[in-house]
């Protein structure tokens, strides 16, 4: 298997400062076809492809367009969620910078699926770069009237902000991201109430990832080949990011099935210098963890699911022998201390001391107190947390205690011996 | 009639509206959910995550205080991970928190302190890693120890969502977030008008009040001195609340035995000042519509709103009544007539004033309310200070026996009294201006649009054929919008009444930390009750205030009554300078 060029088949395909190049090669067919559908029979089509958000929550985004259409409360808006701030993952980069117009045409589609009348991008403070390309990208959609008031003669108004972060990880979270987008600090609040009732300026609101957005579009012009790839429930292909020690790191379009190695040793031309695999990170830094256990594991929703892992945002870190297990979690810890927006007790508090917890394993100064102290906090802290941040940000060390136990060891010296 | 549905919780059946939150659910079957964040009259936060449930088909916990029941929920309380959540909290809290309950003023009364002892939190078992942080005390008012801070954001909800102040928020993150003022500035540099609703909701020892309950007692000790104390009509009954009696339980009786217990030489009556109030706003008033003076006139004897209105809408001081404080014209009145009277010299009566509220403490210190640099007013407890000062003295308060006010400055009138609930001091005014302006008694002296919990109450009093539109504002976020109104040249009101805090006094900044809305209205209706059995209902009836009048200040209005009575404002508008 190798690399395939769905949700990519635009890439480097037309200039993407010029929508009559986007255009030529067929750029807005899907929303002209839309135009005349059925919003129900939008949602019908990303149900039956079994599209899962590809920002990290795996939420079946068929399902999520039908109840966001239903929802009864006027001024309804469409949110391109941009802030990808997943560790290794670049994937929707990629997309943005060499596909703007696609991810355009996607959210006027998802604008008329769930009858919005607004769509905001919000794109995280690093792609700034990028900001000329999609400003340009709308005001050229703007200019030929697929934006702006009574689009394709629809009488449906509809207009595209971007807005970008300011450099938080927390922001792609659905109710920090609107927050920030409404001028406030990015915190995430509580839920209820729930995004689709009252999400951006209290308005319903549909967030959707860039990558899940742009399969939209070339899932309407042609849903064959896309439901041909893949395995059992996971169908069609995924943009992965892969990165670390690995030879060639990238932005890999692949369909979903293929193997952990394959990813790795084919896609990726395997690990620098030949060295051992010490731990793979799936999903961002968020994600979990394995070892080369799971190398030849299918990368499928169902297979991660079985083997503890989550596919999220769909990023592959391979972090090879010379990193300790125990340096990674510091380092993933260090990253949660620093991202953490503060708010609740467990998350803030509870970073604070695991990482504590971290320092003294690796400076061999733990009591078996600790490490049992440390793991009810580790169990607690997602349990409780107000966010997915706090609900996510002890994965890498949970399933470390399952993969690497000998790292907890009440055994001071074995743990020390497998801490270097 | 609402949906009904039926949950369980710890496998015991209960039936509930639809909408409750698990909370509340759990209270009727008698279970206390662990809570921090939470405050009955706030919107819920969701926070501090102690009061985190199990819902059976739930991966994670649900927090009970934001969470709605749903008909066949099945809720557990007591699982072993609930506890391992709820100690958790609570460890991670005292690892950040300055263990230091001994010295601490919450100390017997602190939300954290229970919760640690109910959950036997005992030798931490983390790492303390709590920073030094400067302590703000650079006002007269109000304390604020980040160190003893649980970022449970009640402040910050009180602050904005009653206040419309905003001079509390969130900076920072992770670790580094705090509740502080804008850039970290004192308080007096803010917005912030010293009303203290926040040393009110404040779970811990964070945001505390100034204690002067020891400069009280040394002066006590001070031969030289002759100590007079007057009390708020708010205090008698809220006081109570702290000595396990009911809600709204007046205690004036047993409040003053403790205070002549505690060693005060008189004990006084706020009530009497809040009658010669009375006279001189009324005449005020009579004086502003007869002459065609600055209207509407505002009332002028709550200090939170005094520093509003300086503070925020600086060009519109004119509005507010000249006439001073019932606290300052008292204290005013013990050190000219009184101290002449007993033939005491004015330096040496010291004026204790017990209230509700923590900005009569800046009151207390405003140099136009002093003579001949002497304060009229040397010292402010608040409720709990006297709490506090009863605590000390070692009385068992509930038992005491009964006492009366000392004269003659303790001689007061039903509308006095009422002056501690919002639309007090309107029914109040009205009581003496209709006599005045008329010659005949008001219809129905127990004025009832004016009275209630609403925030913004109107009313058309027609006074001798004038129709004289009134409004009554509690809360400063109300105040807001009629100044806005104000501002913007549409508000047709004649006289206004604003009180800073909700429900007024009896909901003030310096009142028990158990202060709810459902106890204020039980305190406002005890007001009522004071009034209603009181001889004297009209302050201008008050026999002290006639014979004042008589023989030291001539007549209400009178140019003495002037010099020793009314006051003038300055405008203080902060603008952030940031360049510093």
């Amino acid at each position: 298997m190798k690399e395939i060029n769905y949700i990519t088949e635009n890439f480097g395909k037309y200039d993407v400062f010029s929508i009559d190049s986007y255009m030529d090669i067929g750029g807005f067919a899907s929303l002209k076809k839309v135009i005349a559908m059925d919003t129900e029979d939008i949602a019908t089509l990303l149900t039956t492809a079994k599209i899962k958000g590809r920002g990290g929550a795996e939420y079946p985004m068929g399902r999520k367009w039908s109840q966001a259409h239903a929802v009864d409360r006027p001024h309804h808006c469409v949110v391109c969620n941009a802030d990808e701030g997943e560790t290794c993952t670049f994937k929707d980069r990629e997309l943005i910078k060499n596909d703007p117009f696609n991810l355009i045409e996607a959210i006027i589609i998802a604008g008329w699926a769930v009858n919005a009348e607004d769509g905001y991008i919000y794109m995280r403070a690093e792609y700034g770069s990028l900001r000329p390309r999609l400003l340009n990208a709308i005001k050229q959609a703007e200019e030929r009237g697929f934006l702006g008031e009574n689009i394709l003669n629809s009488g449906w108004n509809y207009k595209i902000h971007l807005y970008s972060g300011a450099g938080a990880y927390v922001c792609g979270e659905g109710t920090a991201l609107i927050r920030s987008i409404e001028g406030k600090a990015g915190r995430p609040r509580m839920k209820p109430p729930f995004m689709k009732q009252s999400g951006l300026f209290s308005r319903p609101t549909c967030i959707d990832n860039v990558e899940s957005l742009s399969i939209v579009p070339h899932l309407l012009r042609d849903a064959k080949p896309y439901m041909e790839m893949g395995q059992g429930d996971s169908i069609g292909s995924k943009m992965i990011s892969v990165g670390g020690n690995v030879n060639r790191p990238g932005v890999y379009e692949m369909p979903f099935g293929m193997t952990v190695r394959q990813i790795i040793y084919d896609l990726a031309g395997g690990i620098q210098g030949d060295r051992n695999i010490r731990l793979i990170q799936f999903g961002g830094v968020s994600g979990k963890i394995s070892d080369s256990r799971v190398l030849d594991v299918p990368y499928t929703y169902e297979d991660f699911a079985k083997n503890n892992l989550i596919i999220g945002s769909g990023s592959v870190l391979v972090i090879d022998e010379r990193t300790s297990v125990i340096d990674f979690l510091r380092y993933t810890q260090d990253f949660f201390l620093h991202e953490s927006c503060g708010q609740c007790i467990p998350c803030r508090e509870g970073n604070r001391h695991i990482r504590i917890f971290l320092e003294k394993i690796k400076d061999g100064t733990y009591t078996d107190e600790d490490i049992k102290t440390m793991k009810t906090f580790a169990k607690v802290m997602p349990m409780s947390s107000l966010c997915g941040l706090g609900e996510t940000a002890q994965n890498a060390l949970k399933s470390a205690f399952e993969i690497f136990p000998e790292v907890f060891t009440s055994n001071r010296q074995k743990s020390m011996e497998a801490v270097y | 009639m609402a949906e009904m549905i039926n949950l369980t919780i710890n496998d015991l059946p209960v039936t509930v509206e639809k909408g409750t939150k698990i909370l509340q659910a759990a209270k009727q079957l008698h279970i206390d959910i662990p809570h921090l964040c939470y405050h009955p009259d706030q919107r819920v936060k969701a926070r501090c995550r102690i009061c985190s449930v199990e819902v059976v088909g739930k991966k994670r916990l649900l927090a009970a205080c934001a969470t709605e029941c749903w008909d066949g929920m099945e809720v557990y309380t007591d699982t072993q991970v609930v506890r391992d959540t709820q100690r958790g909290i609570l460890q991670l809290i005292m690892a950040d928190h300055e263990e230091n309950c001994l010295t601490c003023p919450r100390n017997g009364n602190c939300v954290l302190q229970e919760l640690c002892s109910r959950f036997n939190i005992r030798r931490p078992n983390l790492t303390h890693v709590g920073k030094a942080i400067p302590i703000k005390t650079n006002n007269p008012s109000l304390v604020h120890d980040p160190e003893k801070c649980v970022k449970c954001g009640r402040c910050i909800r009180v602050c904005k969502d009653v206040q419309g102040i905003e001079a509390l928020g969130f900076a920072g993150r992770s670790t580094n977030l705090r509740v502080t003022t804008p850039f970290n500035d004192d308080f007096t540099n803010t917005d912030c008008v010293l009303c203290g609703q926040c040393t009110v909701v404040c779970p811990v020892g964070a945001l505390v009040e100034k204690d002067d309950t020891d400069k009280v007692l040394d002066a006590i000790f001070d031969p030289k001195k002759t100590v007079i104390v007057q009390t708020a009509p708010s205090v008698r009954v809220a006081l109570g609340d702290a000595f396990g009696l009911p809600d709204g339980a007046v205690v004036t009786k047993k409040m003053v035995s403790a205070l002549k217990m505690i060693g005060f030489d008189k004990i006084f009556d706020t009530n009497y000042g809040a009658d010669l109030t009375i006279a001189e706003e009324a005449t005020e008033l009579i004086d502003r519509i007869k002459n065609k003076k600055t209207m509407p006139m505002t009332t002028s004897c709550c200090p939170g709103w005094v520093n509003f209105v300086e503070k925020h809408y600086p060009e519109k001081i004119a509005h507010l009544s000249t006439t001073k404080s019932p606290m300052s014209i008292f204290s005013r009145i013990a050190k000219t007539d009184y101290a002449k009277q007993e033939n005491i010299a004015a330096e040496n009566i010291y004026s204790v004033a017990i209230m509700p509220c923590i900005a009569k403490k800046y009151e207390a210190q405003r140099p136009e309310l002093s003579m001949d640099g002497i304060p009229d007013t040397d010292a402010v407890i608040t409720t709990r200070g006297l709490i506090k000062l009863i605590k000390y003295i070692g009385i068992d308060f509930p038992n005491l026996p009964e006492n009366e006010f000392d004269n003659p400055m303790g001689e007061s009138t039903g509308a006095g009294a009422i002056f501690g609930a919002t639309g007090g001091v309107m029914e109040a005014a009205l009581r003496t201006a209709h006599e005045w302006l008329t010659g005949k008694e008001m219809p129905t002296l127990e004025y009832t649009p004016v009275r209630g919990f609403e925030g913004i109450k109107e009313a058309k009093v027609n006074l001798d054929g004038n129709e004289l539109k009134i409004a009554v504002v509690h809360t400063l976020k109300n105040a807001a919008l009629i100044m806005d109104k104000l501002r913007d040249g549409n508000c047709d009101y004649d006289f206004i009444e604003v009180m800073a805090c909700p429900g007024g006094c009896v909901g003030g900044g310096g009142q028990p930390v158990t202060t709810t809305f459902a106890a204020t209205k039980k305190r406002i209706a005890s007001l009522y009750s004071i009034d209603r059995k009181s001889k004297l209902r009209k302050s201008h009836e008050n026999p002290y205030l006639k014979k004042l009048y008589a023989e030291f200040l001539e007549k209400p209005g009178s140019e003495k009554a002037h010099n020793l009575l009314h006051t003038h404002y300055v405008g203080r508008k902060k603008e952030f300078e940031f360049n510093k």
